[in-house]
């Protein structure tokens, strides 16, 4: 709009147009510049990320040998007698991950075949906003859940339950990542072209022979990557751990009992005041390094699956 | 096999759709839990919190004693966290998503800032708080404050607002560039008179759906080092003189909704259970609330544009 109201019916002298093409220029040039910093945060980030882990975690491990923190299978980093052993935490991450995906798995994909392929368009657009306000439930109101409905009603069914245990925690963990897995896998699935389909309908196939024999294989390699997020969620997930789960490291795969993670870790240190430089402040960084290389592991793993079983149509 | 009888091939398909249906009442119990249990959790806070949502339960400060501790400096340092979220977060992501989609040309660059991208939107959220304990609290300084909380929840929304952008963008079709870059105007002119403004629904959604997720993130605020017991409010971003604004309240203390909640959930006594539930419930609300205008936007703004 400016070269608009700038234009003047006067015929401008061509050192001028001249000079106005270089200042434009130079403009176009230094918004260019400021976008590419904006898109640069993102990098700055992942690098800023990696540095805070690995410079903290590297001073912890100068105290605590890497080999003692990785099979050591004591947790104890508040006692006088320290242990720093990552394994109980690692139990515990591994265990309430498993009972999540137990749960996730089978209903967020019986959830996407259904809204896929036998749900009618209303009855999807109806449900569709549910799910997602499933997913954007906050993780703390889950772990509310968890505790003051979810573990009571296990305890009638499983008497002797303890009042925090990692079945409940990785239950509701579970409800709270099916929408992540099921959107996903929906999406795989919805973008399996109808060609195929209408081919298993007219050899006689029924909507589930259909659904289990050709979009499911055609649709794979979506599907097993929103498994892949919805453990990599379940790994890092921590406010319902942290609430329901207990805070006692425990080295134990027994769902049935309270234990601690990973990132259950980490919060109990911060809500206490360690000084900073501590080897206790030093501790979270080194958990927080194993929890980046699991979920960075598994986002990895994804992207492979992505890749290597996808079929294109 | 095959059986050639007329009456061994309807047993086929009897059997056939027998499956079919009931995997059909499968896949509706499925559906059904889901949105069942979203009822059930936001009906049981309705009814465990009902008797404390009273007017003074948003006016009050915490309290040992829990029929008289509120959510006031809860709901307050949300507003104001979510205040610095988002100025840092929108410009940052929208500025990032159209370099990435108007400006950037395929080079080994922007294929890593996208793989990054991608990548950043994977990492737990505890990992951004440590993040910010180590590069704001303590290598920038900014200490324990409302900034450093709004700075972090930025960065972590940022990959939502960035991917929503870039698919605002990319549902341009190519002629209105082509039509702005024929009457001589620049590639800023274009994005700034063009890009943006149409992109502005898809945009706005995934920022709110983004600002949605970063009021109910209770971990790495707490790793920061939110307080959780908090009886003061911060200084007022009014001031008394000109200009009016006042910046003190970013270096304030402060605590967030979703750790309020966390704190009467984490004590034995029933009495604060009932808080932790009418704090849950009001979370709940305002999560919703966002979501249910993310939802209108995309359906309603989105509909008027037609190319």
């Amino acid at each position: 709009m400016e070269s608009l109201e700038s234009a003047s019916f006067e015929p401008l002298r061509v050192s001028d147009r001249l000079a106005r093409k270089a200042l434009r220029n130079t403009k176009e040039r230094v918004i260019e510049a400021l976008l590419f910093a904006a898109a640069g945060v993102s990098v700055l980030t992942t690098v800023g990320i990696v540095w805070v882990l690995v410079s903290e975690s590297y001073h912890f491990f100068t105290v605590v040998p890497i080999w003692s923190f990785l099979t050591d299978t004591m947790w104890t980093p508040l006692f006088a007698d320290a242990h720093y052993g990552i394994l109980p935490l690692l139990a515990g991450t591994l265990t309430t991950s498993l009972v999540a995906v137990v749960v996730a798995i089978p209903l967020g994909t019986t959830i996407a075949i259904y809204l896929s392929e036998f749900a009618r368009p209303a009855v999807r657009e109806a449900v569709k906003p549910f799910l997602e306000l499933l997913g954007g439930i906050p993780s703390i109101v889950y772990g509310y859940f968890a505790l003051i409905v979810v573990i009571p009603l296990l305890q009638l069914l499983i008497p002797g339950l303890p009042g925090f245990n990692m079945l409940g925690a990785g239950i509701v963990m579970g409800i709270a990542i099916i929408p992540y897995v099921s959107s996903l896998a929906e999406d795989a699935m919805r973008a399996v072209p109808m060609s195929m389909r209408e081919g298993s309908y007219a050899m006689g196939g029924t909507k589930f022979q259909t659904a289990v024999r050709v979009v499911i294989p055609a649709a794979l390699s979506g599907i097993l990557s929103a498994y892949i997020l919805g453990v990599s969620r379940a790994v890092g997930e921590t406010m319902i751990v942290a609430v329901a789960a207990g805070m006692q490291p425990n080295f134990t795969m027994n769902p049935m009992e309270p234990a601690q993670t990973i990132s259950a870790y980490i919060v109990q240190v911060a809500l206490g005041d360690l000084p900073h430089g501590s080897i206790g402040y030093q501790s979270i960084f080194a958990a927080g390094l194993s929890l980046m290389l699991m979920t960075l592991l598994l986002n990895v793993a994804g992207h492979f699956v992505r890749r290597r079983y996808r079929e294109a149509y | 096999m095959i059986p050639a009888d007329l009456s061994g091939i309807q047993r086929i398909i009897r059997r056939n759709k027998r499956r079919d249906l009931i995997f059909a009442i499968f896949g509706f119990i499925a559906l059904l839990i889901g949105v069942l249990t979203f009822l059930a959790l936001f009906l049981q806070m309705a009814f465990a919190g009902w008797e404390r949502l009273t007017p003074e339960f948003f006016t009050s400060f915490p309290s040992r004693r829990a029929g008289q501790a509120g959510i006031l400096s809860a709901w307050v340092g949300s507003v104001l966290v979510m205040l610095v979220t988002a100025v840092s977060a929108v410009p940052l992501g929208v500025a990032a998503g159209v370099y990435l989609e108007e400006y950037a040309t395929r080079s080994l660059v922007t294929d890593l800032i996208e793989i990054n991208v991608t990548n950043l939107a994977g990492v737990p959220s505890i990992v951004y708080g440590l993040l910010a304990l180590g590069v704001f609290v303590y290598a920038f300084g900014l200490g324990q404050s409302i900034l450093s909380a709004g700075l972090t929840l930025g960065l972590l929304i940022l990959p939502v607002v960035i991917v929503a952008t870039r698919e605002a963008i990319r549902s341009i079709p190519q002629h209105i560039r082509e039509g702005a870059y024929a009457l001589g105007a620049t590639r800023w002119q274009v994005t700034r008179d063009h890009i943006v403004p149409y992109s502005m629904p898809g945009i706005l959604t995934g920022v709110i759906i983004g600002m949605s997720r970063a009021i109910g993130e209770t971990a790495p605020v707490i790793t920061i080092g939110a307080l959780t017991f908090i009886a003061f409010l911060p200084e007022s971003p009014i001031g008394p003189e000109f200009p009016w604004l006042n910046f003190e309240w970013l270096k304030s203390g402060f605590t967030v909704m979703p750790i309020q909640m966390f704190n009467w959930t984490s004590r034995p006594e029933e009495a604060f259970q009932q808080n932790a539930a009418a704090a849950g419930f009001v979370l709940v609300l305002m999560t919703l609330a966002m979501n249910a205008i993310s939802i209108w936007i995309r359906y309603h703004l989105r509909k008027d544009i037609k190319w």
